[in-house]
């Protein structure tokens, strides 16, 4: 008989009986549905070994390999460690090691932690303050020997988070990390597969790194990158995309600016707009999408509409927290 | 529900159109042709599309015969709020076309189109609120 462990508690799976319905029948609340394996409504994940593979069938390639099964086609295959998606694991400490203003609006943070810590570029993690005020920021970096991870940190109009990293945070001093979540991130294979990213203002963070993971792994597809703002203190890392494009024959970068009467030679328009207009079809495409909420939706639909299969579209939404007065 | 052998050869509808893997290669075409009909696409209006696809996939599933728990009464209860905003029978057609249309753009032979058309069929009065 396999056990199920969630949180503090252990129970056995009898035979026959799925991990559903073992957390069912000891009352832990899990969302479901259809129970067949299609609504996703009880998504769970494995914290220590894969899931059978079975129990993955139709999730998001992204999501498999982060260990997340469906609850109700799960028949262990082992005993099995597993959480909620909205559980958190282990957190972990960093240091601020650097932090450089990259427009008036947009900060660079690099923090460095010394244990032990696993994410794809492109994923997002919650920093925490040490009175607990917290918010989720997406890292730019890919893993790295030096223990580093990467924040491009736009100031909001009243952001208690954003204002006090501005104004307050120094080097060394220390942040709470929760482990990293999201689906928005690079996978291997399919390595000629043409990639197009659409980011806006500071949705470029994650998109670097998915960019920085994609080269490093040797995509040999092509690689496109629409960035846009609507003026120019949210267009950064300028510079540092041209020279990737010069480095890389298979990348190709397009700054957008979508507000009137700015003097610039970038291209003028809204950043999905451009980019999907420059491309005929994108029936094969790999489509990655991060920043403002409405660009992300509007995009994600008008891509599956042009031809990118819903499985081959990453996107993530950069919500606004309403601050409390 | 989910018996829906085929007494002539053996083998199932959801066999014969090819099991898993077509309703996977339907789901994208059908999902397309819906949110392109301005007759329906309001209902169909979801910001979360990978929750709306799952649920175009376990409809494409049922449609094809494959293994599924049907039940009426929760197919009442999951378009009650639709049939509020006025789904009728004429949205029930335009999906059966989408439904035709996708299995044709497949090349599904007009018999097998007819079988699944007809499970697909049987879902209308519990889907409409009738």
């Amino acid at each position: 008989m396999r056990s199920i462990t969630i949180g503090e508690s252990t129970f056995s799976c009898q035979p026959d009986e799925t991990v559903l319905e073992t957390l069912l029948r000891e009352n832990i609340q899990v969302p479901n549905g259809c129970r067949q394996g299609l609504c996703q409504a009880c998504l769970m994940r494995s914290l220590d070994n894969p899931p059978p593979v079975s129990a993955q069938v139709g999730l998001k390639d992204t999501l498999q390999k982060q260990n997340y099964f469906l609850a109700c086609v799960c028949h262990p295959e082992q005993d099995m460690t597993v959480a909620l998606p909205n559980q958190q694991g282990a957190s972990i400490e960093a240091a601020v090691i650097k932090k450089q203003r990259l427009t008036p609006d947009i900060v660079h943070l690099v923090l460095e932690y010394q244990t032990e810590f696993n994410f794809f570029a492109g994923q997002f993690v919650n920093l925490k303050r040490p009175d607990g005020l917290t918010r989720s920021y997406s890292i730019a970096n890919i893993p790295h020997h030096k223990k580093i991870l990467e924040f491009h940190i736009r100031r909001l109009p009243n952001g208690q988070f954003s204002s006090w990293v501005y104004d307050e945070l120094e080097l060394g001093a220390e942040l709470t990390i929760s482990e990293a979540q999201g689906s928005c991130h690079y996978l291997p294979g399919r390595a000629e597969q043409p990639l197009l990213l659409v980011g806006t203002g500071s949705g470029l963070a994650p998109l670097y790194g998915i960019i920085a993971d994609a080269l490093a792994q040797e995509h040999s597809g092509p690689i496109h990158l629409f960035h846009g703002s609507r003026d120019l203190n949210g267009l950064y890392f300028i510079d540092e995309m041209r020279e990737l494009a010069e480095e890389f024959d298979n990348f190709y970068y397009t700054p957008c600016l979508s507000g009137e009467d700015i003097e610039s030679d970038h291209a003028r328009g809204r950043a999905h707009d451009i980019a999907l207009s420059s491309i005929e079809t994108l029936n094969g495409w790999r489509v990655f999408l991060c920043g403002h909420p409405e660009m992300v939706n509007q995009t994600k639909r008008m891509a599956f509409m042009k031809g990118a299969s819903m499985a081959d579209i990453y996107a993530d939404a950069f919500h606004v927290i309403q601050e409390k007065k | 529900m989910s018996d829906s052998q085929d007494t002539n050869s053996g083998q199932s509808l959801y066999e014969k159109l090819g099991g898993e893997a077509a309703v996977n290669a339907a789901v994208d075409i059908f999902y397309r042709k819906v949110l392109a009909d301005h007759r329906i696409n309001r209902f169909f209006d979801n910001s979360d599309m990978e929750k709306q696809a799952a649920k175009q996939k376990a409809f494409l599933t049922m449609a094809f015969g494959g293994p599924n728990n049907y039940n009426g009464q929760d197919m009442r209860n999951a378009h009650a709020h639709l049939v509020k905003m006025g789904l009728n029978a004429s949205h029930f057609d335009a999906v059966m076309e989408h439904l035709g249309a996708t299995l044709t753009e497949l090349n599904v032979p007009q018999e097998l189109i007819a079988q699944a058309a007809a499970i697909a069929e049987s879902t209308r009065n519990d889907v409409l609120g009738k």
